[in-house]
């Protein structure tokens, strides 16, 4: 039997639904809905018309050899993410999501966001649908993603600001919980990741697939061949596993997760959760994840908002177990590097988040020489990255 | 029978319902949280529920939310909270319940917090964010040790699952008033009396009402119909602003919601 399309709620021990009673009614309601809006051809269709009509699907794929040559010669090909309507892979399972907060015949959105791109897209979606829109997003992330507080306010969203805990993504997440407890009668929780309670593991990523599936049938018919290695960056993983579930089945190609390792995996400011991390339980569900002894969830740190998050998807944690995919730590220097490297010999400015994976696909494209073919998922563009740019190079002007 | 279960039946028997305290171990300190614990039970208060601080509490509103990351910032650590457990119950006969999110249980070894919990003289769990079907080696823990478990009731929870966690409580089964989280409110929603009655159709041994009770009124209205009352943030927030002697005040005059009118 293959790896592909496990339906949780339990991937491995990893996974499951630890939430509250009161949630366990809009769970099993958001279970029931997904899986008669799954075997509804006219669910898929209306997603498929608005992948072409409004996203932008499929998205292209582009080589960059000039990108290549820093990485051992080896043919590097992007999955163009990036180009999406909204700027990331994040809308693929939004409007997956808003067509059945729809069916359920809820009028009121609610997010969580990190560097904001999930947020934005939800904003996006629910100016689409006419829906009410909240979204929560960590004080620190505000301020570092100003730019997406502005876009998702000029498209009618209400954005909160969360001063709880860390100021971070992992907090964000607990304040739409309490929303979400609160309001479910009314409200439905677009949920931006592969974590989190039953089924949004298993329901974003089959909203994500997609990625995946083009890029396979994309990358045999420019090279004739399936990929040697696949790479994607990994926070709570919904684009990496967008674009590896295409592949799981696949022997011969060797999946990478890239990690963001902050200062370094072995300092205490970083956000490896696979690396450095033990199974525990955060927001609804077992997985990896960051935590002292006493099981208190530790703060992450990167210069990614997005990827900065203690936990990881449980269907990660499962397939890094099996060995199928191998997760790997990336520091904040080395993804600023590939983010440079990419804008200066291809015209491409990543977001930092896919900049961690491009920097993982240099060392894997030396490992493989010349004969290799590298895939890397560009989840995002760099737009919004440009305040965090501008400070690291050092190359806004004074003012 | 548990001791929790006995204090509530003592106070139905006298013809009203208990009064249920909850107070965070470590705050302001755990020298303070120990005292504070102790007062709440000497001016009225039948069960002590301590909540156990933990960085991600879901089901906690603002006061709540300070209080425990005030603890946690302050250097509290789960074995503290089995001390606190120790003095409290050397102090008081009234039966403490720990309140935990289930991280810190699981990663402290469930069977082994069971043990300990036992030792220190406490009598049970309440595990917001467990449910019976989710805790299957908590239910196992809690049958070798006799300690009580008590899950919550939603108003949106169906019949069936009602059913299954008043099968599964000891104790008592921790009724929401309403579909929120923990924190101060001016009314105790109507749901709550709908949920009680259907948990007592679904068979369950005795139901207490919490999320937004914080006066004696409110207490007095929740004891006409469940067996009783829970009340956190009110409790919280007058150790915050008056130190023990405000807190042992604001629990005395919540206990006069249990009197008989």
């Amino acid at each position: 039997m293959g790896l592909r399309d496990a339906s949780g709620p339990y991937f491995g021990e990893y996974g499951g639904r630890f939430v509250p009673e009161s949630l366990i009614e809009a769970l099993d309601e958001l279970t029931d809905a997904y899986a008669r809006a799954k075997a509804d051809p006219a669910f898929s269709a209306e997603l498929v018309r608005l992948g072409a009509t409004y996203t932008g699907r499929p998205s292209i794929i582009t080589e960059v050899p000039r990108f290549a040559e820093h990485a051992g010669g080896a043919r590097v090909i992007l999955k163009r993410e990036d180009l999406n309507h909204t700027g990331s892979h994040k809308i693929n399972n939004v409007l997956g999501q808003a067509l059945l907060t729809q069916r359920i015949g809820k009028t009121r959105v609610i997010a969580e966001t990190g560097a904001g791109q999930h947020g934005v897209a939800t904003a996006t979606a629910a100016a689409l649908l006419g829906m009410e829109c909240v979204i929560y997003m960590g004080e620190v992330d505000t301020e570092r993603q100003a730019l997406n507080v502005a876009r998702m306010r000029l498209l009618g969203a209400e954005v909160v600001p969360v001063t709880a805990g860390s100021r971070t993504l992992k907090d964000a997440i607990n304040e739409a919980m309490r929303d979400w407890v609160t309001n479910v009668a009314t409200t439905n929780y677009i949920f931006g990741t592969v974590a989190g309670p039953h089924p949004f593991p298993a329901m974003v990523r089959d909203f994500q697939k997609v990625i995946g599936d083009e890029a396979r049938q994309q990358v045999l018919d420019l090279t004739g061949r399936l990929p040697d290695a696949v790479a994607a960056c990994v926070g709570g993983g919904s684009n990496a596993i967008g674009i590896f579930d295409a592949f799981l089945d696949d022997d011969g190609v060797a999946l990478y997760g890239f990690e963001a390792a902050g200062d370094g995996a072995d300092t205490p400011r970083h956000a490896a959760t696979i690396t450095k991390g033990r199974p525990g339980v955060l927001h609804g569900a077992r997985s990896y994840l960051l935590q002292d002894d006493d099981g208190q969830t530790i703060e992450s740190h990167s210069i990614s908002a997005g990827l900065d998050y203690p936990g990881v998807g449980p269907e990660h944690a499962w397939l890094a177990d099996l060995g199928r995919v191998r997760y790997l730590p990336v520091t904040d220097a080395e993804a600023m590097d590939a983010m440079r490297l990419l804008a200066r010999t291809e015209g491409i400015i990543p977001a930092i988040e896919s900049a961690h994976a491009l920097a993982g696909s240099i060392g894997l494209g030396r490992e493989l020489g010349r004969d290799g073919v590298v895939l890397v998922n560009l989840s995002g563009r760099g737009d919004k990255d440009m305040e965090t740019a501008g400070a690291w190079f050092d190359i806004l002007d004074e003012k | 029978m548990s001791a929790v279960g006995a204090a509530i039946d003592a106070r139905k028997a006298a013809g009203s319902g208990a009064l249920i305290g909850y107070l965070p171990v470590g705050f302001p300190d755990l020298a303070t949280s120990v005292d504070a614990a102790v007062a709440i039970a000497e001016n009225g208060v039948d069960v002590i529920e301590l909540g156990l601080p933990y960085s991600d509490p879901v089901m906690d509103g603002p006061v709540i939310q300070k209080a425990t990351q005030t603890a946690l910032a302050a250097g509290f650590r789960l074995s503290h909270a089995f001390d606190a457990v120790q003095q409290i119950t050397s102090r008081t006969r009234v039966p403490v319940v720990l309140m935990t999110y289930g991280n810190p249980v699981m990663q402290y070894g469930v069977d082994r917090f069971a043990d300990d919990l036992l030792a220190a003289g406490g009598a049970g769990l309440i595990t917001p964010d467990l449910t019976p079907d989710a805790a299957t080696e908590w239910l196992g823990a809690a049958e070798r040790t006799g300690l009580d478990r008590i899950f919550l009731a939603a108003p949106s929870s169906t019949d069936t699952r009602l059913a299954m966690i008043a099968e599964k409580s000891r104790g008592f089964v921790y009724a929401a008033s309403t579909m929120g989280i923990t924190g101060v409110r001016s009314q105790v929603d109507s749901a709550a009396r709908t949920l009680v009655s259907r948990l007592r159709s679904a068979a369950a041994e005795r139901v207490c009402v919490g999320l937004g009770i914080s006066t004696a009124q409110q207490v007095r209205e929740v004891l006409e119909y469940a067996d009783g009352a829970i009340v956190g943030s009110a409790l919280v927030s007058a150790l915050d602003a008056g130190g023990v002697a405000e807190l042992a005040r604001t629990a005395s005059a919540l206990a006069l919601g249990t009197r008989l009118v």
